[in-house]
């Protein structure tokens, strides 16, 4: 339906019959279509990114293609032959290949261990560790890697255990090599030496799937594109043809209409926070920030371009390297989130399951244990008082719940995030962090959450929001800051909000972005 | 309100509570004579009395077990925390002084240790199972030290009197670990400790992101276990008139943590209840009684505890539990979302 | 090349040589081949069942169970050759059978039931020893010629040593042990476990055999240990060898290995070993010393190789971490 066929050209260079072929795959979990009909096509030589925001099924295609899962239909052909591996091993022996964003090898080991474990070169019923270390080295050596293999693994560069991971894969399997985010953690430098192995590889005839959140890397390497989104294709593209733009545009799934922001934003209230350069290395570049009561900052920028991160530092869930933050005027110290709370802070953070919930209590215990820890053990709230607070925000939340008793776990989505939102609410913050509040909820709480963070910020409390969702940051922000790269390159007030202007800084050059 | 809350309880010790009657009536059953209580010499006599004075150490010692299990970790120190205790309190009274003192030494010895293990844990993040076993392989020489070796033996009225007095009539182990239980469960619930601990040993990442101070927390669960080993040394002591170093506690640790089991209590963490871990250490010492009362050889003692510990795992094992749900998917239970857990993998190496 | 994962085992070395050099300094008697003789003697079944820890250890897991095992295994050979008319080396295999079933029979249950090898030898340990007394509660003394054949096998060295052959055995077990561990497959897979249960899965190692054989190892090593135990006491005792399961972990964290998995050597548990025996044999040269001090100086070596661990442990992630960058946050 919304597959362009006419753009599925075959890469220049691809005479030959098709490395990997996957037609119709679609795989149900309960409730959800994460793949629906996903076609997708590997020529040999071809490097061939895999795009799409979270939740769009990258990962489940790919887990259907290593055989991690199992896909509910469709047919998948490598080099012609049918195939239904049931396990990664499986189809790593059939010749599919995958390394992921972590490393996946073991850091106790030695390299060459890491790159032979399980194949190790046998002398006289033994492993010789010697032949091991001496045919790891040339092989990495191939790979531009002048490493000792000897040494244990972590003691080099994740860039270099990641060319140690596409090392195994490929002498491995040597079809199809899939890359899961294999730049998340790298830096330039790092992502150029990776590169260099890919093109490589590219001229041994290998088919290389790319999966990544950077732009400009889809465009740097690869040759071809398919963007998903909400399970389905929406489009193989000819990177030459097509501008970071299009691809954006495709993976957000918007049409670029002019929508005017109504809202006057800026200076709705006196000031609350100012934040002088905070960041921490690696992780986030220094930022400034000033926060009004009654504002409400959007975070936008792909995964991976700090926005969580910048939730994690103000919130002192990761101590920063430096920076001040001072609070109606007076500088406050933020070391841990408790201090943080003691100042009146909130944050929701983005994966609810592991940061967020207490998946075994009660909801209602989860409800006030924000404020029951920062009145410390002594001080218990009353029964009754619980109850009273529970109610109020499950009635005025309307979180659907059949008792306050059941644990938190069972809830859906929608109202496990809502019952969050009404921990931090018990508390009366000042200022309230959400990380990706509408993220994997239905679309009736969806709704409901917007509605109360306009609802908040007319009550005075400042917000910041982070999303991916374009629509929602125009609904509420007053303010938008775009970052890319783990640093912040624009700001956006007024009637410059507008999802196409968030679009653009988002993609374009940063030098461009800049308002 | 509080109809509600013991109707709660109840609902949650009742395959204890079942368990346990099935057990006293297997005694009954051997032994008619089981239930049978006498008034003599001021004191209460009977086997059921019998099964309530023996299983105080393990009561005791199950009390801080269940607090440290709920945070998701382990105690495998308190039966040398026992003996070093034991010790400490032998020698106090030896050296002249009083019972009181001699307790208070006791327990403040226990403190040291627990907050020692607590440190281990919450600060140095070493996994409570490796943190304990220093203590748990030093302690008996620690104990040995004090006592020079010998079974330190003591006359000291008021110290035998806490193992094997009686206040009115009631041998005061007996009154002893009813009122430290009773006091430490009404106060974890009083108090919102009780919600702090289950957080952190559900979701400690979460806790500390809602501002639970969960370092202060595990600190005070480790020292709260070494107190209760504390006291559990003394009666223990106190009853043979002696400090054991070599014997006093040993193997308890594993008594104790089969109690908090049997209790219910899942060795991932979580929600506790010291009610039923208390059950369950009646339940073994009902176990220990029908063994001796049947004429069966004492030898057997531990053949069926290994059943026992081996059944209450394969029910609460993940896997075994995820099967049952699978087998009863079309009820409207979601999936266990905390299965496969691997205390001593490498991965779980938590670093702060 | 001196490498950082090498640290802990060259710790123990420096260790066992200062000790040595400390003894020997103090008690030049130490020094004898008398003292070294006895010293692969009395410590030969630790030894051979903290071969079989060094593999439980080494993939993250923890074995409770190796004590009870040894004593059920005495107690199992006393009674067969008071009670049959079995040949000893009969016997022998089947104590091995028996036993090597019992550690893969735990080695299944904590991988299918997915239940943490803590409870599950625990269980083991629990039914080894009741087994044991169900069989015996009494010392059942062993009066068999083919034991005193096996007992007055010894190689007598200079300086009046006898070299027993159990402590022959002991040095086998750790030099097959050392070479299992490192040159093959199955010994990379175990460290494979230990770094990691799920990378190690997706890199394709056989979780459910690499579990059980490694338990297998250490109750059929265990095994070996009670065979050892019941030709150097001539008695099988259900109440024998009570804690050493204790002792066999110390030893191996004592030479070096990482209690959480992953990191360690065989030939380090040797040591490890060595440095207990010579600690014991210490107090015994001092005579004013109270055996107690053993517990308390393995306490606390226990300990600082634990500090020494997490200190290397924290050195790594911190510089992992470092490379990362935000890796563990998105």
């Amino acid at each position: 339906m919304t597959d362009d066929t006419a753009q599925i050209a075959t890469p220049p260079g691809a005479q030959d019959a098709p490395m990997l072929r996957a037609i119709g795959i679609s795989k149900f979990f309960p409730g959800t279509i994460a793949l629906d009909d996903v076609a997708l096509t590997l020529h040999r030589g071809e490097v061939h990114a895999l795009l799409g925001e979270n939740g769009a099924g990258k990962s489940t295609l790919i887990k259907c293609l290593t055989g991690a899962y199992k896909r509910d239909a469709g047919v998948i052909e490598l080099e012609g032959v049918a195939i239904t591996p049931t396990s990664t091993a499986e189809s790593q022996h059939l010749g599919i290949g995958t390394v992921y964003q972590e490393v996946n090898l073991l850091p106790n080991l030695t390299v060459a261990e890491n790159l032979y474990l399980g194949r190790q070169p046998m002398r006289g019923g033994l492993v010789s560790r010697r032949r091991m270390v001496a045919e790891a080295r040339a092989v990495l050596a191939d790979y531009g890697l002048d490493v000792d293999p000897g040494e244990p693994l972590t003691r080099y560069s994740v860039a270099v255990q990641q060319v140690v991971a596409i090392a195994r894969a490929v002498e491995m399997s040597g079809k199809v090599l899939i890359l899961d985010e294999p730049t998340a953690s790298l830096d330039r430098d790092e992502v150029q030496l990776l590169f260099s192995v890919i093109r490589k590889l590219k001229a041994r005839g290998l088919a290389i799937v790319f999966v990544t959140h950077f732009l400009d890397q889809v465009f740097e390497i690869s040759d071809r594109a398919t963007v998903l989104r909400n399970g389905r294709v929406v489009g193989t593209r000819l990177l030459n043809t097509v501008s970071q733009h299009d691809i954006v545009t495709l993976m957000l799934g918007r049409q670029l209409e002019a929508k005017v922001h109504d809202r006057q934003g800026g200076t709705a209230g006196e000031m609350l926070l100012e934040v002088a350069d905070l960041g921490k290395r690696g992780m986030l570049e220094p930022f400034s920030l000033a926060l009004h009561k009654g504002e409400v900052i959007g975070l936008a920028g792909l995964l991976g371009s700090g926005r969580t991160e910048m939730a994690n530092l103000l919130f002192g869930a990761v101590p920063a390297d430096g920076g001040t933050l001072r609070m109606h005027g007076k500088e406050i110290r933020v070391a841990n989130p408790r201090d943080a709370v003691r100042h009146g802070f909130a944050l929701c953070p983005e994966d609810r399951k592991t940061e967020g919930i207490v998946g075994d209590l009660s909801v209602r215990d989860n409800i006030v244990l924000a404020l029951q820890a920062r009145q410390g053990w002594m001080r218990p709230i009353p029964r009754a008082k619980v109850n009273e607070i529970a109610e109020h925000y499950v009635r005025t939340l309307d979180i659907r719940l059949a008792s306050l008793d059941m644990p938190i776990r069972l809830l859906s989505g929608g109202n496990q995030q809502k019952a969050l939102l009404a921990r931090w609410l018990a508390t009366s913050p000042d200022f309230l962090i959400l990380d990706e509040p509408t993220r994997g909820i239905d679309v009736g709480a969806h709704a409901e959450i917007i509605a109360l963070i306009e609802t908040l910020r007319e009550r005075g409390m400042s917000l910041l929001v982070a999303s991916s969702e374009m629509e929602e940051l125009v609904a509420y922000s007053t303010r938008v800051i775009v970052l890319r790269d783990r640093r912040q390159v624009a700001e956006l007030t007024g009637a410059q909000i507008t999802a196409d202007n968030i679009v653009h800084a988002i993609a374009d050059d940063p030098a461009r972005g800049a308002a | 309100m509080m109809a509600g809350a013991v109707q709660g309880l109840l609902k949650r010790i009742m395959p204890q509570l079942v368990i346990l009657a099935a057990a006293l009536l297997l005694n009954f059953i051997v032994f008619p004579d089981f239930f049978h209580v006498d008034f003599r010499n001021g004191r209460l006599f009977g086997n059921i009395i019998d099964v309530l004075n023996r299983g105080a150490p393990t009561a005791l010692l199950c009390i801080g077990m269940t607090l440290v299990i709920a945070t998701r970790g382990i105690d495998l120190s308190v039966g040398a925390v026992m003996a070093i205790a034991g010790a400490t309190a032998a020698s106090l009274v030896v050296d002249g002084h009083g019972w009181f003192t001699a307790l208070i030494g006791a327990l403040a010895t226990g403190a040291i240790c627990g907050f020692w293990n607590g440190i281990l844990v919450a600060v140095l993040r070493i996994q409570p199972i490796v943190a304990t076993l220093v203590l748990m392989v030093a302690g008996r020489g620690v104990a040995q030290l004090i006592t020079e070796g010998t079974i330190l033996t003591f006359l000291n009225p008021g110290l035998i009197r806490l193992g094997a007095g009686t206040i009115l009539g009631i041998p005061t182990a007996i009154v002893i670990w009813i009122c430290l239980g009773a006091f430490v469960a009404f106060a974890v619930r009083r108090t919102a400790l009780g919600m702090l601990i289950e957080s952190i040993g559900i979701n400690e990442a979460s806790s500390r992101l809602a501002g639970i101070n969960s370092r202060v927390l595990l600190v005070c669960v480790y020292l709260v276990s070494g107190l209760c080993a504390a006291l559990a040394g003394v009666i223990v002591a106190a009853d043979i008139k002696g400090a054991d170093a070599n014997n006093a506690g040993l193997w308890l640790e594993l008594d104790a943590i089969l109690a908090v089991v049997i209790g219910g209590n899942s060795l991932l963490g979580g929600r506790f209840s010291i009610v039923a871990s208390l059950i369950g250490a009646l339940i073994i010492q009902s176990v220990n009684s029908v063994i001796l009362l049947s004429g069966m050889p004492p030898e057997f003692n531990l053949v069926i505890k290994a059943i026992l510990i081996l059944g209450i795992l394969v029910i609460q094992s993940p896997k075994v539990s995820y099967i049952w749900y699978m087998l009863r998917a079309s009820g409207p239970q979601p999936q266990p979302d905390r299965k496969t857990p691997r205390p001593h993998r490498a991965t779980e190496e938590k670093t702060q | 090349m001196i490498r950082s994962t090498h640290l802990p085992l060259i710790v123990t070395l420096v260790t066992f040589v200062l000790a040595f050099a400390l003894c020997g300094s103090q008690y030049p008697s130490i020094l004898s081949t008398r003292v070294v003789a006895n010293l692969l003697t009395d410590n030969a079944f630790l030894g051979i069942v903290a071969v079989g820890m060094t593999f439980v250890i080494l993939s993250g897991g923890i074995d409770l169970s190796v004590g009870s095992v040894i004593a059920f295994t005495g107690v199992l050979l006393a009674v067969i050759l008071r009670d049959t008319s079995m040949h000893p080396l009969t016997a022998f295999a089947l104590a091995l059978v028996i036993t090597t079933a019992f550690g893969a029979a735990m080695g299944a249950t904590i991988h299918y039931l997915e239940m943490p090898p803590f409870i599950v030898t625990l269980a083991g340990m629990f039914l080894a020893r009741g087994a044991a007394y169900v069989l015996s509660t009494d010392s059942v003394p062993i009066d068999h010629a083919f034991y005193d054949t096996l007992q007055g096998i010894y190689w007598k060295a200079a300086g009046g040593g006898r070299f027993r052959l159990i402590g022959g055995l002991m040095v086998v077990t750790f030099i097959v042990g050392a070479v299992v561990a490192h040159r093959t497959r199955f010994g990379q897979n175990v460290y494979a476990l230990g770094g990691g249960a799920q990378t190690a899965k997706l890199m394709g190692v056989p979780l459910a055999q690499t579990t059980i054989g490694i338990y297998a190892i250490s109750g059929g090593l265990a095994g070996l240990a009670g065979i050892v135990f019941s030709l150097y006491t001539s008695a099988g005792y259900s109440l024998a060898t009570v804690g050493v399961e204790l002792d066999a972990i110390a030893a191996v964290v004592i030479g070096g290995t990482l209690l959480s998995g992953g990191y360690g050597f065989v030939a380090g548990t040797f040591f490890g070993i060595l440095i207990m025996g010579l600690i014991q044999t210490y107090i015994v040269f001092d005579g004013t010393l109270s055996s107690w001090w053993t517990k308390i100086v393995i306490g606390m070596l226990l300990f600082a190789f634990i500090l020494l661990q997490k200190g290397l442990t924290w050195a790594t992630t911190v510089r992992k971490r470092r490379a990362t960058g935000s890796a563990a946050l998105s």
